[in-house]
């Protein structure tokens, strides 16, 4: 099992628990600021969306990091900042091409989502399930079936 | 300080000057927060005979202990003044994110006094305030000024604001924040608008801190399960919104209809929750920290009430619908529409033009004063009048006094359908005792939210009461009161008493702030924050002769469905509600209870 969280903005219903639960973890204050998960509203297209770190397998924030902050954890699968060696340069921030890592300037370190070691604030405080922490292939593979459904549908419409 | 921040603003529009105060510690455990310490500094620091509109009034934004917090559904804010509407002390409260924001940006409450010699809006970003020109949106809508306001601050500012309602001095004209959330009732929209104030934008990168946080994650969890296991927190809300009511209260026979002529309505399925949910929801939407996301965004593409936003909620829903006799779901969607870019209450707007309607079918008015018919069920004359109200324009004018001042012009009192002047929610008295009597003595004329007495009578939460019974009501409008004052005080949503209670805020309270309080205690600062308010509205000349409830209900039966044939029997309940208050046969707080109280 490769566990991962997963976002499912059509679940989203904007309430931002998320971003409390998480800043609550990290650093005992409710401060959506401290999140390493926000939620993206957009009111004018009813579009809302948990937006977090993907944990990318080559990831930009660590080849970027001049202070060696930045590892993967092979173990947990997920990419770390070491707050000692973390020099607050921001450098990760520009190299991230989605915005997940951030510079949270009461600290003066860059902030990303670590998963919590497995089990995720976030996740536990979501009310509707738009983030859930499973098999990373999960999403992918009800995307699949969602698109076999299309298909059966469409070929039972085309029959006599 | 933790929950609270503990910094108060106290902005002098007058001056165009500002400073922070520290927030009074004593005085917050007393009052909680919110309601309950917002009217608190209201008492202190106006004369409560002062003209609503006048530069003595005062403004205030007060927040919750809670506010800003993963306590369920805790990001409310709520402001009080004296309302123009009811000349009683106003608190409206509202969701949204606008709440918790100020709190982020580093004040628990905003008090506003004077009145500014032009347009401005007060921008707040990490306790750094500003007064700015407004004169470019003065007479904008509520969401073209949120939308000016946030290209002209931080695009993840919060923005409260008056639309063009507020700005004309409409007695019902609400606070807009987040371009959907309503500090509704009483007309506190247009004291801003008579303080040249358009809106308050904050933003702030700042935190809430709590004494307890072991003990604060526990109780926010517990409560989630507790929040998830209510049928109607974890069902009937998230899938129907609040408009899961409409049948509900119909078949009840309780739906006011056509200006509460009937408690029936025959077009309550075309704007039920459940055809909302067919015909025009987009999704729901939640408010900060809200597991139960009860608003509906709807989008109706009919080019003739088209719109697109959050709502209508059961209470627009109805006042638009059947208090008009509209069965169109579209037109009652605009309507409500309208009254969130015009920053109107659409309670006080439906049934205000519903009284208008009663009068025009009774050919009190003629078509000539309104300009058009105003026929009970004509969808085009509700939505025409709404926005006439907004800019009080040809016969909008007249009904933007409210129905009580706009009736009595035309000598037919009897015919505005409200207590103190206020008009009534969703629910015909005469069906549900209980709620009668909780009407007739809330602190702010006609309200449900002062004491959700449906729960019990119709819902069933947490017992069944029967709703034409009137034994053994004063004791659970009291209750039901107390706990209100509460939960409005502490920043939480009403609806979380579906799911939880007392005990839980308890909890809350105490992992917040590090202030042990026992139920008991929580429960008298309850009924503090009431007789507070009630000494408020007596300094005001709002006496006990006003806790009434119009003939309507008191002497002309309920004509047919389950109701039929009852009337609202407030005298049978009126003296043992005074009794368990305290209070003289006047409905005076006597000396004794206000000390026990801590108010003298």
């Amino acid at each position: 099992m490769n566990k991962k969280i997963s976002a499912y903005p059509e679940k989203c219903t904007a309430c931002r628990l998320c971003e409390l639960g998480c800043s609550f973890k990290k650093t005992g204050e409710f401060n959506p600021t401290a999140s390493r998960v926000r939620v993206s509203i957009f009111g004018e297209d009813a579009f809302y969306a948990p937006i977090l770190c993907t944990q990318c397998d080559e990831a930009w924030c660590l080849k970027a990091c001049p202070s060696g902050a930045i590892s993967r954890d092979y173990g947990a699968r997920v990419v770390k900042v070491d707050r000692e060696r973390c020099v607050g340069c921001r450098m990760c921030t520009l190299a991230c091409p989605f915005g997940t890592i951030t510079y949270y300037a009461p600290e003066g370190k860059a902030i990303k989502c670590d998963e919590c070691d497995g089990q995720p604030e976030c996740v536990l405080f979501c009310p509707t399930g738009a983030l859930a922490y499973e098999e990373e292939s999960t999403p992918t593979r009800l995307k699949r079936k969602e698109t076999a459904r299309k298909l059966e549908s469409s070929s039972k419409e085309v029959q006599p | 300080m933790k929950g609270w921040i503990g910094k108060l603003l106290r902005v002098d529009l007058t001056r165009g000057e500002w400073k922070t105060e520290e927030l009074d510690k004593n005085l917050a455990t007393k009052f909680i927060g919110g309601r309950g310490l917002g009217s608190k500094i209201l008492f202190d620091e106006i004369d409560p005979k002062v003209d609503p509109f006048s530069p003595n009034n005062k403004l205030i934004m007060a927040t919750g202990p809670l506010t800003g917090t993963s306590a369920s559904a805790s990001g409310r804010y709520m402001v009080i003044t004296k309302a123009p509407l009811t000349g009683t002390i106003a608190c409206s409260n509202s969701g949204g994110h606008f709440g918790a924001e100020l709190k982020f940006a580093g004040f628990d409450v905003i008090v506003f006094e004077g009145k500014a010699k032009e347009p401005v809006y007060l921008y707040i970003e990490d306790g750094k305030v500003e007064l700015r020109d407004a004169k470019a949106l003065w007479g904008k809508t509520t969401h073209e000024t949120t939308d000016q306001i946030l290209s002209e601050t931080d695009m993840d500012a919060r923005v409260a604001c008056i639309g063009p309602a507020g700005e004309r001095f409409v007695r019902y004209a609400c606070v807009i924040n987040d371009k959907h959330r309503a500090a509704g009732r009483s007309g506190v929209g247009a004291v801003m608008g008579s303080k040249n104030l358009k809106a308050v934008a904050v933003k702030g990168s700042g935190s809430v801190t709590v004494a307890d946080k072991e003990a604060f994650r526990k109780a926010t969890l517990d409560v989630f399960q507790k929040v998830k296991a209510n049928p109607v927190t974890s069902s009937g809300l998230p899938s129907y919104g609040t408009c899961v009511l409409v049948n509900i209260i119909n078949a009840s026979g309780i739906l006011p209809t056509r200006n509460f002529s009937e408690g029936v309505f025959e077009g309550a399925e075309k704007i039920s929750g459940e055809t909302i949910a067919d015909d025009i929801l987009v999704r729901n939407r939640a408010c900060f920290s809200c597991p139960i996301a009860c608003g509906r965004v709807v989008k109706v593409t009919n080019p003739k009430y088209e719109c697109f936003g959050e709502g209508p909620e059961y209470e627009s829903d109805w006042s638009m619908g059947a208090c008009c006799g509209v069965d169109n779901l579209d037109a009652v969607a605009k309507g409500n529409y309208l009254c969130d870019t015009l920053g109107l209450d659409p309670i006080s707007a439906g049934v205000t033009i519903a009284c208008g309607m009663e009068l025009f079918q009774k050919g009190i008015i003629s078509t000539k004063e309104v300009g058009r018919s105003l026929n009970f069920g004509d969808a085009d004359a509700m939505v025409e009048m709404v926005r006439q109200i907004g800019y009080r324009e040809g016969f909008g004018d007249a009904l933007a006094e409210g129905s009580y001042r706009f009736a009595e012009k035309y000598g037919h009192s009897e015919c505005s359908m409200s207590v103190k002047k206020q008009e009534f929610p969703a629910y015909d008295a005469r069906g549900v005792q209980g709620m009668g009597l909780q009407y007739a003595t809330s602190n702010r004329g006609a309200c449900h939210v002062r004491g959700y007495l449906i729960s019990p009578e119709i819902l069933g939460s947490p017992q069944k009461l029967d709703p034409f019974e009137t034994e053994e009501k004063a004791g659970w409008v009291k209750t039901f009161q107390d706990l209100t004052a509460v939960v409005d005080s502490a920043g939480l949503c009403l609806f979380n008493t579906f799911a939880f209670g007392g005990p839980e805020i308890v909890e809350y309270l105490k992992a917040a702030t590090g202030i042990g309080m026992s139920l008991e205690e929580l429960m008298k600062a309850g009924e503090r924050i009431w007789n507070l308010e009630k000494m408020f509205n007596l300094k005001a000349g709002i006496t006990g002769k006003e806790d009434r409830l119009p003939d309507r209900l008191i002497k002309e039966p309920m004509p047919g469905g389950p109701a039929k044939g009852r009337v609202a029997e407030l005298g049978k309940m009126l003296p043992e509600y005074y009794e368990l208050r305290g209070w003289d046969k006047e409905g005076v707080p006597t000396k004794g209870r206000l000390k026990e109280l801590g108010l003298e």
